[in-house]
């Protein structure tokens, strides 16, 4: 039961901040799909700068070095996403998609480099950061407490006073329903969008990051982030574009999540006997039936995907 | 004559063609870069390995037989990108591409190894399996209101976890692997049509490809020359236009993602019928397929006819990707590539923006010189 828990609360630290992610640049007005992408580029920066920090580095140094390293090769990664959209008008999903495609080959091409450069007749995608992990975890009683469960509380308190009590959160807001209206008022549109766009992308890094700290002490970069980008945007629609909704609907996710990592260990779930293939589609469906009720009433930003355009009216 | 010049680069086709030449330069450049950072001394190698795919065999029999493996998995692509571009041109993103090639290999091949059914049940059977998930993405946004985008995607995982539950039922023993078709139910092959022996007998060369050239030339047809293809296009354009207009918008949606599923799905159907691959039942990832088909879609400039040339060019690197030197690189770079060309792509419209605003200033410029010289004439 507590390994549910743990794992329960791990996944929706993931999901959170993903989906707070997604929630910032969709407000601005700008359809992040790129997530997944994003997100593996900023656990790639994580996992590298766990790799290459030497072993005695102290906990807190190591802690925030390797933040650092994924947001921001996740923010950099985002302005890609940024650029094309923003300055060039391009369409938002295309260019997202691209982003998807882009990030794990861009991560499996760079870590088989590195690991060839070290040892010639290793040609895995793996990265090893077993050691360094251990930095992030407390143990209290046989519970594994993340550093970063406390970091996605605090990213949802923070997301929930930007956005809806400051200026910075109003006026981004504005841009997502009506640019041409925060324009009018002298708003500068396209930088709210970058911001928006950077916000997530810092996001997304970071949920990547915790995403292949959770249970593991190595990661392959051939198998990406398993879709967790894409359900963490389902988690932010059913969640209604609201930071408060969000962190519900990602603990109601991650719980399906963790059932598949831990079935085994609960007497009912394990008696049914079902394939653990089963439990693998499980939070995909649950996702996809939510949406089929939530998205009639869709509270999603009026102008998200479209292109702004200073001489449209 | 120059006068010719000028109204050739305002038609649509060649800008198109420009714009995509562009994005296979750019892209190509790119990676050619990507290489030289990882290891200078074999870039050079490497990318020309990557373009020329099999023209590095000495021998003109290898080269047509891998010519004619290229070939074969060219047909599901042109499959995969003519879903896309057909969705997209009534206004709808099939990311699910992936997803409906899925179960399309699940029905093909569950239909030839475990029903021991022949080769065209198998394909009917792949062509309806892919249009009921792309109905059902079809549906829940002509009903639901649920962004085909995210639909699609919960669909492609479900559908991949699901295939790979099927697909054991029908695999080795020993292996991850299902059952050869040539050892099951030779019956499922695909028929060669004489194709094979002109490839140096690179069997697996046949029907598939005809039949996926036939089909993008059937969706031209269909998009550009009849009534449907007109409403579907409508109803892509603005939906509340085409309802006053007297069209079922709804009915329009669903159709539009069924045919898209069913033109994946049916690709599916056409690399695994041939026998060329079989399916690893422990995959844990969605097949590239429909993504590169989003490649192949975008980079043909949305066209049928130039999904063609498109798709084969991105198996074409794709392919190549296998031939770089191991020991420096990984065959990922041409994953890497073909990401970056989707990725330029988005910068299409920018490009003719640009184009079309240069060419005006400088009909201006010239207008402007005739006036000022007088009549010179």
């Amino acid at each position: 039961m507590i390994l549910l828990l743990q794992y329960t609360l791990i996944f929706a630290s993931v999901l959170l901040l993903v989906a707070l992610g997604g929630c910032f640049s969709e407000h601005s007005g700008v359809i992040n799909i790129g997530l997944e992408g994003i997100m593996v580029m900023g656990a790639l920066g994580g996992a590298l700068m766990m790799k290459f920090l030497p072993a005695g580095t102290p906990a807190l140094v190591m802690i925030l070095l390797v933040i650092l390293a994924a947001v921001a090769i996740g923010m950099l990664f985002s302005l890609l996403l940024g650029v094309a959209a923003i300055r060039f008008s391009a369409d938002q999903t295309l260019v997202g998609t691209a982003l998807n495609l882009l990030g794990p080959a861009a991560a499996v091409v760079l870590v088989r480099a590195i690991n060839m450069a070290e040892n010639a007749d290793n040609v895995s995608s793996t990265v090893v950061y077993g050691q360094a992990k251990k930095a992030f975890l407390v143990y209290i009683g046989k519970f594994e407490f993340n550093w970063f469960m406390l970091i996605a509380l605090l990213a949802l308190a923070a997301s929930y006073i930007v956005l809806y009590k400051t200026k910075f959160g109003l006026r981004l807001m504005a841009c997502g329903e009506h640019p041409q209206a925060a324009d009018s008022v002298g708003i500068n549109v396209y930088r709210m969008r970058y911001a928006g766009v950077l916000i997530s992308g810092a996001l997304g890094g970071l949920g990547g990051l915790v995403y292949i700290t959770a249970g593991v002490s190595e990661w392959k970069f051939e198998n990406g982030v398993a879709g967790f980008g894409f359900l963490a945007l389902a988690v932010m629609i059913f969640g209604q574009w609201k930071p408060v909704n969000i962190g519900l609907a990602a603990l109601l996710f991650a719980l399906f999540r963790a059932l598949s990592n831990v079935y085994t260990g609960i007497g009912l779930l394990d008696a049914l006997n079902l394939p653990s293939t089963v439990y693998n589609m499980f939070p995909y469906i649950i996702s996809l039936v939510v949406l089929v009720f939530v998205s009639k009433k869709s509270r999603a930003p009026k102008a998200e995907g479209i292109p702004y355009d200073k001489g449209q009216r | 004559m120059k006068q010719e010049k000028t109204s050739l680069l305002r038609n649509g086709a060649v800008q198109s063609l420009l714009a995509s030449l562009l994005c296979i330069i750019l892209g190509l450049v790119v990676g050619y870069i990507a290489l030289l950072l990882i290891n200078p001394a074999g870039a050079n190698g490497a990318i020309l390995a990557i373009v020329e795919n099999f023209m590095t065999y000495s021998k003109s029999t290898a080269q047509l037989r891998y010519f004619g493996s290229t070939l074969v998995k060219t047909a599901p692509l042109l499959m995969c990108s003519l879903s896309v571009l057909f969705a997209y041109k009534v206004g709808l993103f099939n990311i699910g591409a992936a997803g409906q090639y899925v179960v399309g290999t699940g029905a093909a091949l569950y239909c030839a190894l475990g029903l021991k059914l022949p080769w065209f049940l198998c394909l009917i059977a792949a062509i309806l399996a892919g249009a009921a998930l792309g109905a059902v993405s079809g549906v829940l946004k002509a009903y639901c209101n649920v962004n085909e985008v995210i639909s699609c995607i919960m669909l492609n995982w479900i559908s991949l976890y699901a295939v790979n539950m099927l697909l054991t039922l029908v695999k080795e023993e020993t292996s991850p692997y299902t059952f050869t078709l040539a050892s099951t139910n030779e019956g499922a092959i695909l028929p060669s049509l004489g194709l094979g022996a002109l490839f140096s007998k690179n069997q697996y060369v046949g029907l598939a490809i005809p039949l996926a050239i036939l089909t993008a030339v059937l969706v031209w047809v269909l998009l550009e020359k009849t009534k449907l293809g007109y409403e579907l296009k409508a109803t892509g354009c603005n939906k509340f236009a085409a309802k006053y207009c007297g069209m079922r918008e709804r009915k329009n949606l669903i159709l539009t993602m069924a045919i898209a599923g069913g033109l994946a799905g049916m690709g599916a159907a056409m690399l695994f019928l041939s026998g060329f691959e079989q399916w690893q039942c422990t995959q844990s990832a969605v097949p590239a397929m429909g993504f590169n088909g989003i490649a192949a879609a975008f980079l043909g400039g949305l066209n049928p006819i130039g999904a063609i040339f498109s798709s084969y060019f991105i198996q074409h690197i794709t392919n190549g990707g296998a031939y770089v030197d191991k020991t420096m690189y990984s065959s990922q770079i041409s994953d890497f590539i073909s990401a970056l060309i989707i990725y330029l792509c988005g910068f299409v419209l920018f490009f003719k923006t640009a184009l079309n605003a240069w060419l005006n200033r400088r009909d201006e410029k010239k207008q402007a010189a005739a006036g000022k010289g007088g009549d010179g004439k």
